[in-house]
């Protein structure tokens, strides 16, 4: 598995998209530390761009990663390697590089601007580790769409619908659904709802750890008592966990029974 | 020895192999032809595990093959279509294909034997169809296996790599080893092939040496032979 994971990585390494993802956020965070000089200001407003855009770099580039790769599978297939070390190997090496373009990317501005002398520098860690959870999650999911889509155009079509679903449908139908049924107890539903979208749960995550609650309105408290706690905290990251895990089981099962 | 039986294998309501048995014993040429669409590569990827079969069995020296991929290690494939990632070079291919294997190979001898020095730098993506197959070649004959498996080794090279191929071919066969190849051009596969196995909607038709398939048919090459093997029964 690390012999298909050191290819697929140093394949994606010195393809121009890396560093373009690399300069990206390493632009962002320079601007952003500039324009706010604050280095928790620029956290939140990170934050805000991380939780829409992380998830969608790596959907659209896992589905891409593995259409593209499809002559070097089926290469490998013939030779005598496992399947799921060939899958794992390319989803890691996928995986990999972009949470290493988002951890320097972001990492040297703030670094380079005093981090290590700021307070802000669990948030911002917090910030990063549910940025690499999100790439994570959304390659396996995408990588899970593409094996199941012999088609690209269909595959394209159902990963950036699944982002779309998680990034903005999903919480337009919460939110709906906390104004309809409003006369019930909704704390334990919210809580749950946002459980089911890693999207959601890393953004109430970091809001928590941040102390601005009060943006969270309604449910806020119930969400303070329950993230603020460390079983909170642990029972989320697990849920992330489980977020990655599953996904990246799933394509391990079905990449077995796939015909090429 | 390779032992295939009742192999079934549908992709989506198309039915392609329908119980196919077939033993090959170990040494020599054996030559897998039959129509398009008949299954000789779906029989071909079975036998590599690429494609997994409904039903049926496949085992290579008394082992069975589902879901293994050690034995592979002693299988050099020749895939139909050559594609590889486009944006490796010649050399980088290579290197990478033999620290995969982590065996000994003389990729050398062949590089020299198909002229591909001076394509050794260029990406994949710049060669032509015959020269990819050339590299196609090289990367499954340069480690010694006892099995070797030819899907179409002939399409796209110019005649000289053509007999280059057929000596290299009978080279092999000397050192004992099973080649198992599908082809379209009958006069390769008169020169070359021990034994043929026709293969017709999903089944063996038949299967044995050269001279037996035209007794059986009563024609004189092996093109008319083949031609006129569906109008005369099973014979397997």
């Amino acid at each position: 598995m690390f012999k298909i994971l050191k290819y697929s990585f140093y394949d994606l390494i010195r393809s121009r998209w890396s560093y373009v993802y690399f300069l990206f956020y390493l632009a962002l965070g320079f601007v952003l530390l500039f324009l706010n000089n604050d280095v928790s200001k620029a956290v939140i407003t990170l934050m805000n761009i991380i939780i829409v855009l992380v998830p969608l770099i790596g959907t659209i580039f896992g589905v891409m990663y593995f259409y593209n790769s499809k002559e070097f599978t089926e290469l490998l297939l013939a030779q005598p390697v496992k399947r799921s070390s060939i899958f794992l190997g390319q989803y890691l090496g996928v995986a990999g590089s972009l949470t290493l373009s988002l951890v320097l990317g972001l990492g040297i501005p703030f670094v380079l601007y005093g981090l290590f002398r700021s307070d802000a520098i669990f948030d911002f860690s917090l910030l990063l580790v549910t940025g690499a959870f999100l790439t994570m999650i959304f390659t396996a999911l995408s990588f899970n769409i593409a094996l199941s889509n012999e088609n690209k155009i269909k595959g394209f079509g159902y990963a950036v619908l699944l982002w779309l679903f998680l990034a903005v449908i999903y919480d337009g139908l919460f939110l709906m659904s906390l104004i309809v049924f409003e006369e019930y107890p909704l704390d334990t539903f919210s809580l749950v709802a946002t459980m089911f979208n890693p999207i959601d749960l890393s953004r109430t995550l970091i809001l928590l750890k941040l102390d601005i609650s009060a943006l969270l309105g309604y449910t806020g408290a119930v969400f303070k008592q329950f993230f603020g706690t460390n079983q909170g905290f642990l029972v989320s990251m697990l849920m992330l966990v489980l977020w990655t895990v599953l996904p990246i089981w799933r394509l391990i099962h079905k990449s077995k029974q796939k015909d090429f | 020895m390779i032992v295939i039986q009742k192999l079934h294998k549908k992709f989506g309501k198309n039915e392609v192999l329908t119980g196919l048995d077939l033993n090959i014993e170990m040494g020599g040429i054996f030559a897998v032809l039959g129509p398009n669409g008949s299954g000789k590569t779906t029989l071909i990827k079975g036998i590599l595990g690429m494609v997994v079969p409904n039903k049926g069995n496949i085992s290579i020296d008394g082992h069975s093959i589902k879901n293994k991929w050690k034995y592979r290690e002693g299988i050099n494939y020749l895939p139909q279509i050559a594609n590889f990632p486009g944006n490796l070079k010649v050399k980088e291919l290579i290197r990478m294909i033999k620290d995969l294997r982590q065996k000994p190979s003389d990729e050398e001898e062949l590089i020299t034997l198909f002229g591909l020095e001076p394509f050794l730098n260029k990406k994949l993506a710049t060669l032509s169809g015959g020269t990819k197959q050339k590299v196609n070649i090289v990367l499954s004959f340069m480690f010694d296996n006892p099995l070797i498996i030819l899907d179409e080794p002939t399409s796209g090279l110019d005649p000289m790599a053509m007999i280059r191929l057929k000596e290299l071919i009978q080279k092999e066969k000397k050192k004992g080893k099973t080649i198992l190849l599908t082809s379209h051009i009958m006069q390769f596969v008169e020169e070359i092939a021990d034994e043929i196995v026709y293969l017709l909607e999903g089944r063996i038709y038949f299967k044995g040496t050269i001279p037996a398939l035209k007794k059986l048919t009563g024609q004189t090459t092996v093109e008319r032979a083949i031609a006129a093997i569906t109008t005369t029964p099973a014979n397997v």
